[in-house]
């Protein structure tokens, strides 16, 4: 009996939909507490390009969203660097903004986030910009945030993630060490051109002397070249609102 | 001639002690003398990889031991309803099941072991210890026979797997559960006594010598020789 085709189609079906309703029933059930979890990690990512990770984990979640709410304000600027309130007759706010999912749109369409990290409760004492990253390593997305400095050019600090890039190899680019490489290098060259910084092949060399050059990831090229076209692509969509920030720093500064 | 499993054919005798002698052998038995790892050699991809430290390597031992006693149980329980021909599908459809309920709940409860452990409890599925005791020992055994020859085998797993996780965590960070063992050594000793650590425990490499280590000890002490 056992043997029957019969038997086996039926005994898969009811297999299949006891398993698939305690799924599905588990999604439902969990999905709010992934969901926030998820916005935590969110803005501990934020925070790390501007404060260390061992700070960071030293918090609690309530300290995370106590700090976040005080010293991050946001906004939401086009490839234009104009500011973008709504967007098809919705509210846009910078965290609701899925860096994933613009990813995919034709960079003139795509909403641009901008977290800016200013002083305990004063956000006009701003003290860096941090941009989100987004674009391809070796197997799968990479991202991250990349702070700025007020002067729109140096770098404060940098988060970078990744879906699946190689445990010990590209997916070291998580890694504090690596990471902080990137402080103090700049993106614009003497003459104002967008260079970002390139993450170079080999590791192990000093690069300190160049500020648009950082050691690379032995046996992770082709994660660095990644990283690379990241930063270079999603400053030069930003450029317009560094410009503009730029621009409106140097008025200040003649007065 | 069927193809249908044959229970094996134990004496009905007025009930067994809860933990009898011969149910206590399917806890230890796993434990060393038939070690998933170190004889059995099954489990090694995720005994490599997860082991750099010990936080995230407890967190994979609890899940394994819960996909292996759970999926243990279930199948026991399902063992004269499942039709021998699809038997290896219903098995990996119970343990894949399982495996994305731990998941889920890592995802909800701890999201950064979540990120941290990222693919590889996801692939507690293809763990051959899994599938292995769903084949080897629920499909022909009552079911809490097979919880406990299930415990056991995921014990046997943990602690080869916290084993490895605890050297190469002393010696490749310096420090045990996220405590800076070495710090404090040094701090003992003044700031001139300083303990190097190896960069070769963090990498997979590592966790190959330290298990060649162990099975090397433990075939010195039992004498097991392969045939």
């Amino acid at each position: 009996m056992q043997q029957s085709n019969a038997y086996i189609i039926t005994f898969s079906v009811i297999l299949t939909v006891v398993l698939g309703l305690l799924l599905s029933g588990t999604s439902q059930v969990l999905g709010p507490l992934q969901r926030e979890a998820e916005a935590l990690d969110k803005k501990k990512q934020i925070l790390g390009a501007v404060i260390s990770g061992e700070e960071i984990r030293a918090m609690s979640p309530e300290e995370v969203n106590a700090f976040y709410t005080s010293h991050i304000a946001s906004t939401v600027v086009d490839i234009n660097g104009n500011e973008v309130t709504e967007k098809e007759g919705a509210a846009v706010s910078a965290e609701n903004v899925d860096i994933a999912k613009n990813y995919k749109m034709p960079a003139e369409d795509r909403l641009y986030p901008v977290f800016i990290f200013h002083a305990e409760g004063n956000p006009d004492d701003v003290q860096s910009y941090i941009l989100p990253l987004y674009g391809a390593g070796l197997w799968d997305a990479i991202w991250g945030y990349i702070a700025l400095d007020t002067d729109m050019n140096t770098v404060g600090g940098i988060t970078l993630a990744h879906a699946g890039e190689t445990p010990g190899l590209g997916a070291r680019i998580t890694e504090s060490g690596v990471q902080q490489r990137y402080v103090g290098k700049e993106i614009f060259d003497e003459s104002g051109e967008l260079v970002a910084v390139q993450m170079q092949k080999g590791e192990g060399k000093d690069y300190s002397a160049d500020p648009h050059k950082v050691d690379g990831m032995s046996g992770a090229t082709i994660t660095g070249n990644g990283v690379n076209s990241m930063l270079k692509n999603y400053l030069s969509h930003y450029q317009a609102f560094i410009e503009s920030k730029k621009s409106s720093q140097a008025v200040a500064a003649a007065f | 001639m069927s193809t249908e499993t044959v229970e094996k054919a134990i004496e009905k005798k007025p009930a067994e002690a809860l933990l009898s002698k011969r149910r206590k052998k399917l806890i230890t038995d796993p434990l060393v003398d038939d070690n998933p790892i170190t004889i059995q050699v099954l489990g090694i991809c995720s005994a490599l990889a997860v082991t750099t430290q010990m936080k995230p390597t407890l967190v994979m031992a609890i899940s394994v031991i819960f996909v292996i006693v759970m999926s243990n149980l279930v199948i026991s329980l399902m063992r004269n309803t499942i039709p021998t021909r699809v038997r290896i599908i219903v098995q990996l459809a119970v343990v894949a099941t399982l495996v994305t309920l731990v998941s889920e709940v890592l995802r909800a409860f701890a999201y950064d072991m979540y990120k941290e452990l990222s693919v590889f409890v996801g692939l507690i599925i293809t763990n051959c210890i899994v599938m292995g005791r769903l084949e080897a020992f629920a499909l022909g055994n009552k079911p809490y026979d097979s919880v406990l020859d299930g415990f056991g085998s995921a014990l046997g797993y943990s602690w080869i797997i916290l084993t490895v996780a605890f050297f190469r965590e002393l010696w490749g960070s310096g420090s045990v559960f996220g405590i800076p063992v070495f710090d404090y050594v040094s701090g003992i000793f003044g700031p001139d006594f300083k303990l190097a650590t190896n960069g070769l425990m963090v990498s997979p490499v590592g966790a190959f010598i330290i298990l060649g280590l162990i099975i090397w000890v433990q075939r010195t002490k039992t004498g097991y020789v392969e045939h």
